[in-house]
């Protein structure tokens, strides 16, 4: 296949995870600015840097009210980050790939920005706002379901993966990194009440609080959400999750290729160093640390992946 | 579909009996829902400065033109010999210029031309095939008459609508299929891969690669593009997946450059080789005219191939026909008046109202009169620019062109159209798909089919014997 089409794939799937993402984190935000308008300020200046968009948003907006970062993160095509901009760049790169794409694959693409177009023609209103947000997640999980239904597993299909798992890990480990500090043994206030409900906060920007509380029966520690988000193979948004599927999707194109490349051992790598040490050590290292480190090799490998599969010239 | 007395023709008798006994409402839904499954698949063209351009859908009518066997093979014939003859002038042009010498063609016509490309003199393309994919312009005035009216020898587009207006048909029409015989047109794009396959290079080591170039998801014709580099399963490149890899146009790939042998570009001649053409062309690949004249790849169509439908020399079309196959043209040739001639143009100046005038480099019906419908005003504008650059124009009475039926709000009503059936030529055959785009001016009266500006389309049925 074309490195372009490998590109264009990869790219695609990174910008229909982000908008599922973003969905998340503005429904987890909007949670907290409602039943605590004190701290609303702060959650969603928080939500600004969970997604890495502080700057721009600081470019355009002053103060930090609901309404304006809603706008921003979903309707503001004046970014390339907003869910409208990511929609219709998601399309113009299924354009791109048709030919890699199902019919099916291509129609869901194509209806999720249709529909996420008109559904943010306006600015959304509050009570509108848990619909709109499902449609974004809904589509999102259309758009998947075909990928799974019909698309051959070849490396069309595992450079689409690579995308979606890339995109992930870089979320959860942001999300965890932007409120580390809320899940350190060290503070004070362990297990008051402002940290049951960021940590409520947490698990609900990654749709993962009832699956925790499932597994816990309801004994929420810091160190267990830690390690339920970064260690636990069994949830698919946590870094142990990801990384692992990273792993086996470049093994599946090396498989195929008949040769491994440096991204093949580099994921490998970094699979190993997140997963070899125990939760306590992680918090006894440095949550924020390991955080920070494991967002830049995941970037790093993300890069790797364009050179050895040429995405670009 | 009919005579005077209310006898259908011949080729929609059983279609006209299918027809007379069907419900309007239930038409009308089926014309909705065909409407719907375009949208859906993406089937869209986009019209240069509009801003929703990328989702503006063609008109689909649901009524089929048809087309009977023996009529059909008629047309085939003069097609086939057109188009052979094209390809021996075009050979002629770039090589000995016999037709020139033999005094059939001016001198000063092609010496003239900016359609003829310096660089192609003395080249031979691959297995000698100048239009791989060719489509003709046909409109007919009656039973058998038929009359080219263009040849689209550079990169005819419009071929996925003949696809796909079949593909819905089958689908909103299945019975229909079963109580007529209509031939098959779905083999398209295997028979294309075939016939561009048997065009490879001399560098080219066993099974041909081939892939399509594109301009990129903003052209037109993007759709199409797609569409048959995904039917064909090769790849659909654009000119930065190319770069020149030891004396072949190679295509980027997760694996590294794969040479291309066949490359069906469906970019213009002026994009195709900055190094060569505009040095400011993004579009097409540096250094591909030097590959393909040492004969590194095969270019299709190829390059150079223009010179032979422009609307300057189409009024030697029969001579050319006559000079290279010894045989009178089966198909007609509309008269037509080169303003370049002193005579012509005042002729023409005279009877505006009644002719329509062309652009001699024009296409897409962008900048051309059709006389009779235009206003008084537009004609005398019209005829300024006509005095002041002669040379750049030709003009054609109009033709009383027959009609076929098209499903309207007020039932059926008769439209003018045209066909465009596809030829695909090789070494070893001239094939012509049963079948065509038909293309359908949907405004009563109106003779421009173009999509551009309105026209629609429909499905294009060839009955078997």
């Amino acid at each position: 296949m074309l490195g372009r089409t490998a590109g264009g794939l990869f790219w695609m799937f990174r910008y229909l995870e982000r908008c599922e993402n973003t969905s998340r984190l503005v429904e987890a935000g909007f949670r907290i600015a409602l039943t605590r308008n004190t701290a609303a300020e702060q959650e969603w200046m928080s939500v600004l840097d969970t997604a890495d968009v502080r700057k721009a948003y600081d470019d355009r907006y002053s103060g930090y009210n609901g309404e304006n970062v809603i706008n921003f993160l979903l309707r503001d095509r004046s970014h390339p980050a907003s869910v409208n901009s990511m929609a219709e760049a998601a399309r113009t790169n299924a354009r791109a790939v048709r030919t890699a794409l199902t019919r099916e694959v291509f129609e869901a693409v194509n209806e999720n920005y249709l529909i996420l177009r008109d559904a943010l023609a306006q600015p959304v209103r509050d009570r509108d706002l848990p619909a709109v947000l499902n449609t974004i997640r809904q589509q999102s999980a259309l758009v998947r379901g075909a990928l799974h239904g019909t698309m051959l597993r070849n490396d069309i299909y595992d450079f689409a993966r690579l995308g979606t798992f890339l995109e992930r890990a870089d979320n959860t480990a942001r999300i965890l990194d932007v409120k580390y500090y809320v899940l350190l043994p060290s503070v004070a206030h362990v297990g008051a009440a402002l940290d049951n409900v960021q940590w409520e906060t947490i698990l609900r920007a990654l749709s993962s609080l009832r699956a925790y509380r499932w597994l816990t029966q309801d004994k929420m520690t810091a160190q267990g959400i830690g390690e339920f988000l970064i260690l636990d193979k069994r949830l698919p948004r946590s870094l142990a999750f990801c990384s692992a599927a990273i792993t086996s999707n470049l093994g599946e194109i090396a498989k195929e290729y008949g040769e491994e490349t440096p991204s093949t051992q580099l994921a490998i790598e970094n699979e190993t160093r997140l997963t070899s040490k125990p939760i306590e050590k992680i918090m006894e290292f440095g949550l924020h640390e390991t955080l920070d480190a494991f967002i830049r090799s995941n970037n790093t490998l993300a890069e790797q992946i364009e050179r050895d599969y040429r995405f670009n010239e | 579909m009919r005579d005077a007395d209310l006898t259908p023709h011949a080729p929609y008798q059983r279609y006209h009996a299918w027809i007379t006994n069907e419900d309007e409402s239930r038409l009308r839904a089926k014309a909705q829902e065909a409407e719907r499954m375009f949208r859906r698949t993406g089937i869209t063209f986009n019209v240069y400065g509009d801003p929703d351009a990328t989702d503006r859908l063609i008109p689909f009518d649901i009524v089929p033109r048809i087309i009977g066997a023996t009529e059909w093979s008629r047309l085939t014939r003069g097609i086939e010999q057109r188009v052979r003859a094209i390809n021996a002038f075009l050979h002629d042009l770039y090589h000995r210029q016999e037709i020139i010498k033999a005094g059939r063609v001016p001198l000063d016509l092609i010496r003239r031309n900016v359609a003829l490309l310096p660089q192609m003199i003395g080249v031979s393309p691959p297995g000698g095939v100048y239009t791989h994919i060719v489509g003709v312009d046909i409109v007919r005035t009656g039973p058998g008459d038929f009359f080219a009216l263009e040849d689209n020898v550079r990169t005819p587009s419009g071929v996925s609508y003949m696809l796909e207006n079949r593909e819905t048909m089958l689908q909103i029409f299945p019975e229909l299929f079963a109580a007529i015989p209509v031939r098959e047109v779905s083999h398209y794009p295997k028979a294309l891969r075939r016939s561009l396959a048997a065009c490879a290079p001399a560098a080219a080591h066993g099974e041909p690669t081939v892939a399509v170039l594109t301009p990129g998801v903003y052209n037109s014709a993007y759709f199409e593009h797609a569409f048959l580099a995904d039917q064909m399963g090769v790849e659909l490149v654009e000119g930065s997946d190319l770069r020149v890899v030891n004396g072949r146009i190679a295509m980027r790939t997760t694996r590294g450059y794969t040479p291309i042998d066949v490359l069906y570009r469906r970019i213009d001649d002026d994009f195709l080789d900055p190094l060569t053409f505009r040095p400011d062309s993004m579009l097409g690949a540096p250094g591909a005219m030097d590959i393909y004249r040492a004969g590194g790849i095969t270019l299709a169509n190829a390059p150079g191939a223009g010179i032979a439908d422009d609307k300057a020399i189409y009024s030697y079309m029969p001579d050319i026909v006559e000079f290279y196959t010894g045989e009178t043209a089966i198909l007609k040739n509309v008269p037509t008046w080169r303003c370049a001639e002193p005579d012509a143009l005042r002729y023409v100046l005279a009877h505006l109202a009644e002719v329509v005038v062309k652009e001699v480099h024009g296409s897409g019906g962008y900048g051309m009169l059709v006389g009779p419908a235009a206003t008084k005003q537009e004609r005398a504008d019209f005829a300024e620019k006509l005095k002041a650059n002669p040379e750049a124009y030709i003009a054609q009475p109009t033709l009383a062109l027959s009609t076929v039926p098209i499903f309207t709000e007020a039932g059926l009503a008769p439209r003018h159209v045209d066909l465009r059936p596809f030829v695909l030529v090789s070494p070893e055959r001239i094939e012509i798909i049963p079948g065509g785009l038909t293309r359908v001016a949907m405004k009563e009266g109106s003779l421009v089919v173009n999509s551009s500006q309105g026209g629609g389309t429909k499905d294009t049925w060839v009955l078997e014997e």
